[in-house]
C-alpha cells in the first residue's frame, strides 16, 4: 500500500511540475513606438501596454482582438523582429529561460516558428516541395515531404509548383507542412483563418490541433472568436493594448459567458449570438489610459473604474480576468 | 424573368463570363434583386463571387448576358447607380488622399450618414494610414451612398473585422439602405451572418448550376 501511496504522490509532483513549466511564459510585456512629429516633438504610441501569456507543449492559445489592436507585433515582439524604433519591456521567458534578443535570434526559425499572414510570404521562384525540404534535416526529404502533404491534404503534384500557381488556401497547407516538418516546439501563426470559406477553414483549424497534439504549443492570433472557440484549450482576449481575460474555452462554454465585459460584449456581437453591436472603439495608442481601458464603453463601469487601474488577476484554474467586478 | 414587369429591381439575364479564352467561371446566370431588398450570396472561396459581383458594378462587362437597372439597360454614365464596397477598404482608396478627399468622390453626400455609421469629423482631415481598417470601411460604405445610388454590391465587407466592428458595420448598414430603400447583394461566406442581415439566402453554386432558375 505504502508504495502505491509513495508512487501516487510521485506521479502527482510530475504532474505538477509538468504544469507549472510552460513552453512560453510572457508577463507584462509592453512594446513602444516612438515616433518624431511636429517639429522636435517625440510622440509615443503604446500599441502593447501590459500583455501576459503563457502556453504548455500540445497547447493551443489563441489571442483574439479586435483588427488593428496590434496583435501582429505582438507575434513580432517575441520573435525579436520587431519595427527598430520600437521599446520592448516586460518579461518573456520560454522553457524557463529568459528570452534574451540573442536567443531569439538563434531560436526563431528553429524552436520558434511563425506562420504568416500574408500568402505571399513564399519564394516566388522556388518550388513549393523544395521550400518545405529545407526544414527538414534527415535524409530522403522528398519522400518526408510527400508523406506531410498527404497528411495536410495536398497533392503530391504540388511538390514541384511554384507559389504563384497555387491558391490561398493551398498555400496555407504549405505553411502547415512547413511547421509538421520543422522541429520548432513553438508555432505562432498570425490571423491563419483569414479570407477562408467555411470548409477551408474547418479543414486548417483540424491541422492546427494536428500539429498540438505532435506536443508543440501553438499561438493563434485571430480576430476570429468563433474560429477560436473551435479549437483553443485557452483563450486569451486582447483590447487596447492589454490581455483584459485569459479564459478556459471549456468553461466557457459550460458557463455559457466570458467574465470581462469587453470580452462578453464580443461574444454577443456573433451574428448567432445575438448580433448586438455596443458603441465601442479602441483607445487611441497615443492615449494615456487612466483607470480600466474599457470604462467608457462598459455597461457596468463605475466611479472607480474610471480612476483605479484593475490589474490581471487570477480566478483560479490558470484563468485570469482584469475587472473589479467579474 | 422573361419580360420586366415594371417592378423596381436590379435584374441578371443569362449572365456569363470566362478570363480571356479560359474556362467558363459561370454560364447563364440569372439573378433579380428588388429595391430594398438585401440578398446574401455565399458559396466557396474561388468559385467567382467577386468576379460577379464586379459584372454587377460594371467594372467588367459580362461575355453573354445582360444587366438591367430598373428595366433600363444603363451605357456609360457619369455615375454608375450599383456601387461596389470592396473587402479591402485599404486597397479601395487613395493612399496620399485626405479622407474629406476620398469622401466627396460621392458627390452631395448627406451630412447625417457620418453620425449613422459613428464617423468622427476630426477624421476627415486624417490621411487613410491613420486610421484602422473598421473606421475605413465606414468611409467606403459612405462612399457608395452617394445620392443616386440605387442598388449596392456589399463583397465580404466585414470578413476582416473582429466581431464587435462588423457589428457595429452592419447595424449602420442596414438602417441606411432600409431608409434609402437600395437593394443589396451582401457576400459572405460566414451564413450565421447572412442568416441574420438578409431577406433571402442564394448558394451561389446553385445559382451557377440552374440556368434556368428565375429566384
Amino acid at each position: 500500500m505504502n508504495i502505491v501511496y509513495k508512487f501516487r504522490d510521485e506521479t502527482n509532483e510530475e504532474i505538477e511540475k509538468i504544469k507549472s513549466n510552460f513552453l512560453l511564459e510572457v508577463n507584462h510585456l509592453s512594446l513602444t513606438i516612438e515616433r518624431v512629429g511636429k517639429g522636435s516633438d517625440v510622440e509615443h504610441l503604446h500599441v502593447i501596454r501590459d500583455f501576459h501569456l503563457n502556453i504548455h507543449q500540445g497547447e493551443v492559445v489563441a489571442i483574439v482582438g479586435a483588427s488593428g489592436s496590434g496583435k501582429s507585433l505582438l507575434a513580432d515582439a517575441i520573435l525579436g523582429i520587431h519595427p527598430k524604433n520600437s521599446l520592448i519591456e516586460g518579461n518573456i521567458k520560454y522553457e524557463n529561460q529568459p528570452l534574451t534578443e540573442k536567443r531569439k535570434k538563434r531560436l526563431r526559425g528553429n524552436d520558434i516558428l511563425l506562420i504568416p499572414q500574408m500568402t505571399n510570404a513564399l519564394d516566388p521562384l522556388m518550388k513549393a516541395g523544395k521550400q518545405v525540404e529545407s526544414f527538414i534535416k534527415q535524409k530522403n526529404k522528398q519522400k518526408i515531404v510527400k508523406d506531410i502533404f498527404q497528411k495536410v491534404g495536398l497533392d503530391p503534384a504540388v511538390y514541384h509548383q511554384i507559389p504563384s500557381t497555387l491558391s490561398g488556401g493551398m498555400i496555407r497547407r504549405i505553411f502547415i507542412a512547413m511547421a509538421l516538418a520543422s522541429k520548432a516546439k513553438l508555432i505562432i501563426a498570425d490571423e491563419p483563418t483569414n479570407g477562408l470559406d467555411a470548409e477551408a477553414l474547418d479543414e486548417l483549424l483540424f491541422q492546427l490541433k494536428m500539429l498540438a497534439n505532435d506536443n508543440r504549443g501553438i499561438v493563434m492570433i485571430t480576430h476570429d472568436l468563433e474560429a477560436a472557440m473551435k479549437i483553443a484549450d485557452k483563450i486569451a482576449v486582447f483590447y487596447a493594448g492589454e490581455t483584459v481575460e485569459i479564459a478556459d474555452r471549456k468553461n466557457v462554454r459550460k458557463a455559457g459567458k466570458f467574465r470581462h465585459p469587453y470580452s462578453r460584449a464580443l461574444w454577443n456581437a456573433l451574428p448567432q449570438n445575438g448580433f448586438v453591436p455596443i458603441e465601442c472603439s479602441q483607445p487611441s495608442p497615443a492615449e494615456e489610459i487612466i483607470g480600466c481601458s474599457f470604462a467608457s464603453y462598459c455597461p457596468e463601469a463605475t466611479k472607480r473604474c474610471g480612476t483605479e487601474k484593475p490589474e490581471l488577476r487570477e480566478v483560479g484554474n490558470g484563468e485570469m480576468v482584469r475587472c473589479f467586478y467579474a | 424573368m422573361e419580360k420586366w414587369l415594371g417592378a423596381f429591381m436590379l435584374e441578371l439575364k443569362n449572365i456569363s463570363f470566362r478570363y480571356n479564352r479560359s474556362k467558363w467561371l459561370f454560364k447563364h446566370v440569372n439573378l433579380a434583386i428588388g429595391q430594398g431588398e438585401i440578398v446574401g450570396m455565399y458559396g466557396k472561396s474561388g468559385s467567382g463571387k467577386t468576379t460577379l459581383a464586379k459584372i454587377m458594378a460594371n467594372y467588367l462587362s459580362p461575355a453573354e448576358g445582360e444587366i438591367l437597372i430598373d428595366g433600363e439597360k444603363m451605357n456609360n454614365e457619369k455615375y454608375y447607380p450599383v456601387q461596389l464596397i470592396w473587402q479591402h477598404p485599404e486597397k479601395a482608396i487613395n493612399p496620399n488622399w485626405k479622407l474629406s478627399t476620398i469622401i466627396d468622390e460621392a458627390e452631395g453626400l448627406n451630412e447625417e450618414i457620418f453620425s449613422l455609421l459613428g464617423i468622427q469629423k476630426e477624421w476627415l482631415n486624417r490621411r487613410p494610414h491613420e486610421l484602422s481598417g473598421g473606421e475605413l470601411q465606414r468611409f467606403c460604405i459612405a462612399r457608395a451612398f452617394g445620392p443616386n445610388t440605387r442598388y449596392i454590391v456589399a463583397d465580404e465587407i466585414t470578413s476582416m473585422f473582429d466581431a464587435l466592428t462588423q457589428a457595429q458595420i452592419w447595424h449602420a448598414f442596414i438602417k441606411l439602405v432600409k431608409e434609402r430603400n437600395i437593394g443589396v447583394l451582401a457576400i459572405s461566406h460566414h451564413i450565421p451572418l447572412l442568416e441574420k442581415i438578409s431577406d433571402r439566402l442564394i448558394d451561389f453554386n446553385k445559382l451557377k448550376s440552374c440556368p434556368n432558375i428565375t429566384n
